[in-house]
């Protein structure tokens, strides 16, 4: 193994890291801070998934072609959820998530 | 003595990554919060090293803490209108948020003590690209393929959302 530190370490970080995430996708008014939030969860997988391949599976890199997708999708993901902040907030003047009801009736 | 060391580096990297978050969750700034999450994803990308997976490491650099951050930069400055320095506010849905976080993180904790590990002894190659490259493009062909596809579509439709819609609805 050549390390101390064993998966439980990586867990807990990972497991804080995305519950810090989710308390902002839960809690926050602006449409890009729960974007950024989303981020943060999204990193937290990322960590997740790397432990696993260098404590489970070291040779065969499938964590980590997984996290290079995950990122991938990320990046893509970001790009469309800033274009809808921006194209709603065109049209209502507003950023704040609790105005966003064009679909509620 | 060389896990000793390894210990002092994840609580360090660790420490950086779960305070920069949570000031990334708690400032008013918005602008402020963008720049603490680039310490974050600094700091995932250390953590990142530390699990012998330097490739995505430098991936997470270039892609997150470069592109991802300055786009939401410039998303921010589109779409701020009022004052800046409170620009990032709490609703009033927290009080729901923190007993589900907590519970959950509870939850997590409990299943992690109990758990065995079962952890393989082979250490992770050295040269970690040689390695993931053929997986890349000779395994995962498809999947690769699909993933340029999606960022090309999905800055297309990004183009599209953003485009000046006209008077009478017509987007051409």
């Amino acid at each position: 193994m050549g390390t101390g530190l064993n998966p439980s370490y990586f867990i807990g970080l990972s497991a804080a890291l995305f519950l810090i995430g989710a308390f902002g996708v839960i809690s926050k008014k602006n449409a890009i801070a729960v974007l950024i939030s989303i981020e943060l969860m999204l990193s937290a997988v990322n960590i997740n998934l790397v432990a696993m391949n260098k404590f489970f599976t070291p040779d065969a890199f499938f964590g980590q072609v997984f996290a290079i997708f995950i990122i991938t999708v990320a990046a893509a993901e970001v790009g469309l959820g800033l274009a809808i902040v921006i194209a709603i907030h065109r049209k209502r003047h507003s950023v704040n998530l609790d105005d966003f009801d064009l679909m509620k009736w | 003595m060389e896990n000793i060391f390894e210990l002092i580096a994840f609580v360090l990297l660790s420490g950086l990554v779960l305070g920069s978050a949570l000031l990334v969750v708690t400032l008013k700034d918005l602008v402020h919060s963008v720049l603490w999450l680039i310490v974050t994803f600094i700091g995932v990308a250390g953590i990142f090293l530390m699990l012998n997976a330097d490739f995505v490491a430098a991936v997470q650099v270039l892609v997150y803490a470069g592109a991802v951050c300055i786009m939401i930069v410039f998303g921010i400055m589109l779409v701020q209108r009022q004052d800046i320095r409170n620009s990032n506010p709490l609703n009033g849905r927290y009080k729901i948020a923190f007993p589900v976080v907590g519970g959950l993180f509870v939850c997590i904790g409990l299943l992690m003590a109990r758990s065995q590990w079962i952890v393989s002894t082979k250490a992770v190659p050295e040269k970690t690209v040689q390695a993931l490259s053929p997986i890349l493009l000779h395994d995962f062909t498809i999947p690769f393929e699909v993933a340029a596809v999606l960022l090309t579509v999905a800055l297309t439709g990004a183009l599209l959302l953003v485009k000046e819609v006209k008077a009478n609805g017509d987007r051409s």
